[in-house]
Order: C-alpha cells, then structure tokens, then sequence
C-alpha cells in the first residue's frame, strides 16, 4: 500500500470514528425526547393548564399553579439578572480592561459559572429562607439569579471584546464619553449577541430544581404571592415522579416534556436571532 | 536629520496656525513613536502627512485629538498649541478636545444605527437642540458631505446599509455635524474604489473653506492634489515641512526626494 492510499484509508477511519461519536451523542438526545414525548405528550391536556396540582389519592388534577409559579419566578429571575449581567459585562469589557479588580471580578464570574446549583440553593436558604421566616418565590428568583448572572456576564463581556476598536474609536472621536459609547454603540452593535446570552441564561435556570427546593420549595396550592411558597415545574416533576401515584407520575412526564420543550424553543430562538444580526 | 531651521522657516511660512506643535515626543511604552516634532496646522488649509509606513503620521494625528488616551501605557510629551491651551495638559477635557477636532478613519466606520442617528448622535451631545433643528442639522452635515441627494429618502435605514464610499462620507458628515475646527483623515481613501476616492478629494478641497484638513495618505499624488502643505515624516521625526508645491518640486532634502521620487517607501 503506498502512502496515497494509506492516507486514505486513514481519513475514512478517521471519519468513521467521529460519525460513531455524533450518532451515541445525537441518539442519547434523540432518546430522551422520544421518551419525553411518548410519555408525556399524553399528559398534556386542557386539565394540564387549567387545574392545580392534585393531593394525594385523588383523581385528575393539572399543572397549573406549577406552571405559573415557574412562569413567575423566572420573569422576576429575568429582570434581575439581565441588567446586573449586562452592566457587568460592560464594566468588565469597556472600563477593567487592565484593572485588577475587574480580574478578580471575571475570575469569580468563572467560578461562579461552574458552581453546584445546590451550592447555590443552599446559600440562599442560609442568607434568605433562614433569617426571614420562610421559604418564598423570592429566595427562589435570587438563588436562579445568581446563576443566570454569570452567564449574562461572560456572554455580554465577549460578545463587547468582538466589537472593532476601530468602532470605539470612531465613537470616541465625535466626543462622546465612556459611558455613551459603551451603551449607545458598541453595546448596540452587539444587541443580538446579547440577547442570545440572556435567553440562553434563561434556559440554563429554566430546569434547575436543586436551588428551588431550598428557596421556593413548593406550594400545592395556586399562589402569585412571591413572598410564600411557591409551586414550580421543576420540584413538582421531582416530588410527582418518585410518587406512588398514577396521575402524579404522567403528570410528571407532562411537566418534563413541557421545559424541555421550553428550553428547546428557547435555544432556537437565539439560534434565529443571531443568525438574522450578526454583522458587526 | 530634522532640519530646525528648515521646520522653523517653513512654520514661519504658516501665517495663521490653529494647531502649534513644539517638540512633541511620543511613547509606545518603551518605543519612542515621535521624536521631537515641532510645526504648525494652518487654519482652513490642508496639511498632508507623508512617510513610509511606521513613520508616526498616524501616530502624529491621534495625538491632535489625544486618542491615545484610550489605552495605557501611551503617552506624548511637549506641546501641541490650540485656542491659546495645551491640549496635551492633563486637565484638558479630551471629550470637549474631540468634539472640536473630529476625526474620520481608514476604515469607514458607522455606528450601527440609522443614518439620522449616526449624524444625531455626535451633535446632540454639546448642543440642546429641537427635532426640526436636528432635522436641519442632519440635513445640513449631508449637504456637506455630498452625502444629502442620494440617502435623503433613507435616512432611517441603518448606515451599515450604503456603500464603502457612501459610508465614508456618513462618517465625515457625522463628524462636521459637531461643527469641529479641525477634521483630522486618517487614511480616508486607502480602503475606497477610485471613483469614491475622487468624490473625498472633492470634498476635502470644499470643507477648507469652513475647516482645517490634517490628512494622513500613503498616496503621494493625493497629496500632491490636495494639501497646501506637506509634511513628511520619517522613522519618528518630521523631516521636512513646507507649502506643497514646493516641497514637491524642489524638496529641500535628499531623503525627501528619494520617497517622492519613488525611489524608496
């Protein structure tokens, strides 16, 4: 065999290898789905949305107070973390270029990306739920919050250091201060890239349960009050699923499927908004 | 090789100046980028800077609106003369600097926003003005830029919208829309087609008459068409200052000579 062929045949093993790779990572996505749908599609009823979660033993019974307690706390998770992450972000990327606070800020950004979600849950009961008096939808928005934040920051910060200096620059010499160049222009010329890391921090808290069973915990009833307990999608899943209960075990697969689907539509949707605006 | 008396000659040849350079030095760091530079900008004139690339031209111009600011470990020493202050003085805002120096890049730059509000932008932010004032002044800074006739009807289209030469032209318009008294070109045409390069030349020539043009060009027949004055700079220093004309026809240096003539650079 001389070399051409070698190489050849190199290159198709090669190929070979990493198609077998693909199909083990897209198969065990794939499965988790059919799963997900095959199990819970039937679960998702008009009861599903219109009636609260069932007490034990009895019949029927929907997701409701579940679906609007995660609803909740994420929309309070949102506002928050959103414009703490991107002032942050702008901080880190158009004022601490050189200064060493803005290092220490980006190093506990990374550590605070990586941390254990129960870490996290725990804190916030011991700095919230502890010394006030009790679980509530709040602790649970700041404990999600302070694992959007980061994401928010990191996204925000290299989507800024993307941005040419030459439009800087451009924005510096017309007189304009720091401040206006920063939020007027290159934050405008990133806006989609931004986007894109706020929803996609959305998504990452969108399925965590660890810190919402220190913070909100759950609630069987239906509440909007952030201030107690509060039901959420995924505490519900957690208790329904490891239940004795028919009703509470499809339940459960609805709940599933319904943020996965979530967390699905979400990441298309930064998919299609950054593809529509990415010219700097 | 910086002839002094030859500089201070040809400075006296500049009657009224609105910039006065006196021994202006330069650090990147360690590098010295500028050795010593001292000549005058004439007011409502055009003054090219000339040289080999990494002579310091450019390095030259950023200091006249201080945007080396922008990043540590920059710094200029000496003096550079306008409106009777030292704009290299510590306490001199640079902002207010730059909204009296403007300046237009080699690469066109608009902000990622309307047109309207690439123009808006810069002259809202020293003037309190009216929607129909700026709707004057916007028009006005087009007309300026010859800009006016071919984006009147899209003044809401984003500027990142209109061609490489069209986009240059926003960006003169945005920065004669803060009424400066000096416009500073930093390689305005290098990355044009001809027919775009020749519209700016035109311009330039027309924005004289209300402004003082300091352009940076590798293209020595630009300079030759453009300027009143020409300055030609080399590894740091100015080696040569003086009317055009002259400086093209009879360079008083051998080193000047062999650049124009094409002989090196």
């Amino acid at each position: 065999m001389n070399l051409y062929q070698r190489r050849i045949w190199t290159n198709r093993v090669g190929i070979g290898l990493s198609m077998l790779a693909m199909s083990f990572g897209l198969l065990a996505l794939l499965w988790i789905l059919w799963t997900l749908f095959s199990k819970g599609f039937s679960a998702l009823s008009w009861e599903f949305f219109t009636q609260d979660t069932p007490a034990p033993g009895t019949e029927g019974g929907g997701m409701r107070n579940a679906i609007v307690g995660s609803g909740m706390i994420l929309l309070v998770t949102t506002l928050v973390s959103t414009p703490i992450g991107i002032l942050a972000g702008i901080y880190l990327a158009e004022y601490g270029r050189v200064s060493r606070f803005a290092a220490i800020t980006r190093f506990v950004t990374d550590i605070m990306l990586s941390a254990p979600s129960i870490v996290i849950g725990l804190f916030v009961y011991a700095l919230m739920v502890a010394t006030l008096g009790g679980f509530s939808g709040w602790a649970g928005s700041v404990a999600l919050s302070l694992i959007a934040i980061p994401v928010v920051v990191r996204t925000t910060e290299n989507m800024l250091k993307l941005v040419p200096t030459s439009l800087r620059e451009a924005a510096f010499a017309v007189g304009a201060p720091r401040w206006q160049v920063s939020i007027k222009v290159t934050l405008r010329a990133v806006k989609a890239g931004v986007v894109t890391g706020v929803l996609l921090a959305i998504a990452r808290v969108t399925g965590e349960t660890a810190p919402l069973l220190f913070t909100a915990l759950n609630n069987q009833f239906f509440s909007t009050d952030m201030s107690e307990p509060m039901g959420n999608l995924p505490v519900v899943i957690f208790q329904f699923a490891m239940s004795p209960y028919d009703n509470w075990i499809e339940l459960a697969w609805g709940g599933a499927l319904l943020i996965a689907l979530l967390v699905l539509s979400i990441n298309i949707a930064t998919r299609i908004i950054f593809r529509q605006k990415k010219h700097l | 090789m910086a002839d002094a008396a030859n500089i201070a000659a040809a400075s006296a040849a500049v009657e009224d100046a609105v910039l006065r350079i006196r021994n202006l030095d330069f650090y990147y760091g360690d590098f010295q980028g500028l050795k010593g530079v001292s000549m005058d900008v004439a007011r409502h004139k055009v003054t090219a800077f000339i040289g080999p690339s990494g002579c310091g031209k450019s390095t030259l111009l950023r200091t006249f609106n201080r945007m080396y600011d922008l990043y540590p470990g920059q710094r200029a020493e000496g003096e550079i003369i306008f409106n009777g202050k030292n704009l290299l003085d510590k306490k001199q805002d640079v902002n207010l600097v730059r909204a009296k120096i403007g300046m237009v890049f080699q690469k066109p730059t608009p902000f990622p926003m309307t047109i309207y509000e690439n123009i808006a932008f810069g002259a809202r932010l020293y003037e309190k003005m009216s929607k129909s004032e700026m709707d004057d002044r916007v028009e006005w800074a087009l007309r300026k830029a010859a800009l006016w006739g071919e984006v009147k009807d899209i003044l809401q289209r984003n500027g990142l919208s209109l061609s490489g030469g069209q986009q240059q032209r926003l960006c003169i318009a945005r920065a004669v829309a803060v009424k400066p008294e000096i416009v500073l070109l930093d390689e305005p045409t290098s990355a044009l087609d001809p027919i775009s390069t020749a519209k700016i030349e035109e311009l330039v020539a027309e924005l004289k008459e209300e402004y003082t043009i300091a352009i940076v060009t590798h293209n020595m027949q630009q300079a030759a068409r453009i300027s009143d004055y020409t300055a030609y700079m080399y590894l740091g220093e100015l080696v040569e200052f003086g009317v055009t004309d002259e400086l093209f026809v009879k360079p008083k240096h051998k080193h000047t000579e062999d650049y124009i003539t094409g002989r090196f650079g």
